[in-house]
């Protein structure tokens, strides 16, 4: 009897040690993923809308959480938001015809890739110029000093007149 | 020209660290209004006290008109409420409500509990008033100008110090505009 309840007090130890472990394990992998996004219940006119409608709340910022777009955020005005974007993409407007709507008045800040304009030139094109910079300053260094070391190398004429004179006296 | 290569480090370091100086002092949480210098949209919404009557922009009467969003959902509002009170003591603003997504009876009551500061309050359920003019939250504070150009959003809670700081000096332009374009 003893026996029994003891076999009984391991396995249910052990068992729920293994499920602990597998699930450690399949953590860790990242196999279950926990998809902690918030859902709405948006019926779209068709699959296109569907994936325009995701794209679009990727690519806009939530205005009042700083670093959350649209997609991602809970909050009341990233709701309203949301609301507002599945409303506008019925309605039939275009991309552009969105981020417009949207920019005009909450500003620049919802656009996580902002628009090309005077003001964001550096933001766009600062980084190629840099690289550039960086390049044409590696270039430059290397053939300096490959062009010191072949002067270094190379003998001054005072300096080979002095060498043959040693050669030619022995 | 080889002394001058030699300071470039330098520089860029002095450039950078003038750079990253500056951020220490910005406001992340500071947002510009994509509405300043624009006019304010028009809308067609029914009134707080009276669902029968529709408010349209022109009801915002008033030379300098505030516009101040609230909601009994909006904890911040409960501590702007008597600053709100205090305002309206200035006769150059008039001061409106913008209710902003809300239930209509919990809003009744608020203003019976604890006054009504507004000339009257516009019952924006949807938040189409709201969405028009960037609101992305409460409490916000909107100022227009005689010309009916939006001229400031305020968000966060509106005390003393906040309206000295920031609400004071620019009716005080207002009414400089207002007195040179009467002149």
């Amino acid at each position: 009897m003893q026996f029994v309840v003891k076999s009984v007090t391991a396995s249910a130890l052990f068992v729920p040690l293994r499920s602990i472990v597998i699930s450690v394990i399949l953590l860790m992998l990242g196999l279950t993923q926990v998809s902690a996004s918030p859902v709405d219940t948006f019926e779209f006119k068709d699959e296109r809308t569907k994936i325009r409608f995701q794209v679009l709340s990727k690519e806009l910022r939530c205005p009042k959480c700083q670093n959350q777009n649209l997609a991602d955020s809970n909050s009341k005005i990233a709701v309203d938001l949301r609301k507002t974007l599945y409303t506008l993409l019925q309605e039939g407007k275009t991309d552009q015809e969105i981020i417009d709507f949207m920019v005009y008045r909450y500003g620049d800040f919802v656009l996580y890739r902002p628009q090309l304009k005077k003001q964001t030139y550096v933001l766009w094109f600062g980084p190629i110029v840099i690289f550039l910079g960086f390049i044409i300053g590696v270039i430059w260094t290397l053939r300096r000093r490959g062009k010191a070391k072949a002067s270094e190398l190379s003998l001054s004429s005072n300096e080979q007149a002095n060498l043959d004179d040693i050669l030619n006296k022995k | 020209m080889k002394k001058i290569i030699r300071f470039i480090p330098l520089i860029l370091f002095v450039l950078l660290g003038a750079l990253l100086y500056r951020g220490l002092f910005l406001n992340p949480q500071a947002m510009p209004s994509a509405m300043i210098g624009k006019p304010l949209p028009e809308f067609a919404l029914p009134r707080l006290k009276d669902d029968q009557q529709v408010l349209g922009r022109d009801d915002l009467k008033g030379e300098i008109v505030l516009l101040n969003v609230w909601a009994t959902w909006c904890i911040q509002c409960k501590y702007e409420h008597p600053y709100l009170l205090d305002i309206t003591a200035d006769p150059r603003i008039t001061l409106y409500g913008l209710n902003f997504t809300d239930e209509r009876s919990a809003a009744l009551r608020w203003l019976k509990q604890y006054k009504d500061p507004y000339v009257f309050s516009i019952f924006d359920e949807q938040g189409a008033l709201g969405l028009d003019i960037g609101v992305f939250g409460a409490p916000e504070t909107f100022v227009i100008d005689h010309t009916g150009i939006i001229r400031k959003r305020f968000a966060g809670p509106i005390n003393d110090k906040v309206w000295q700081k920031e609400f004071l000096p620019l009716i005080d332009t207002i009414e400089m505009e207002i007195a040179q374009g009467a002149s």
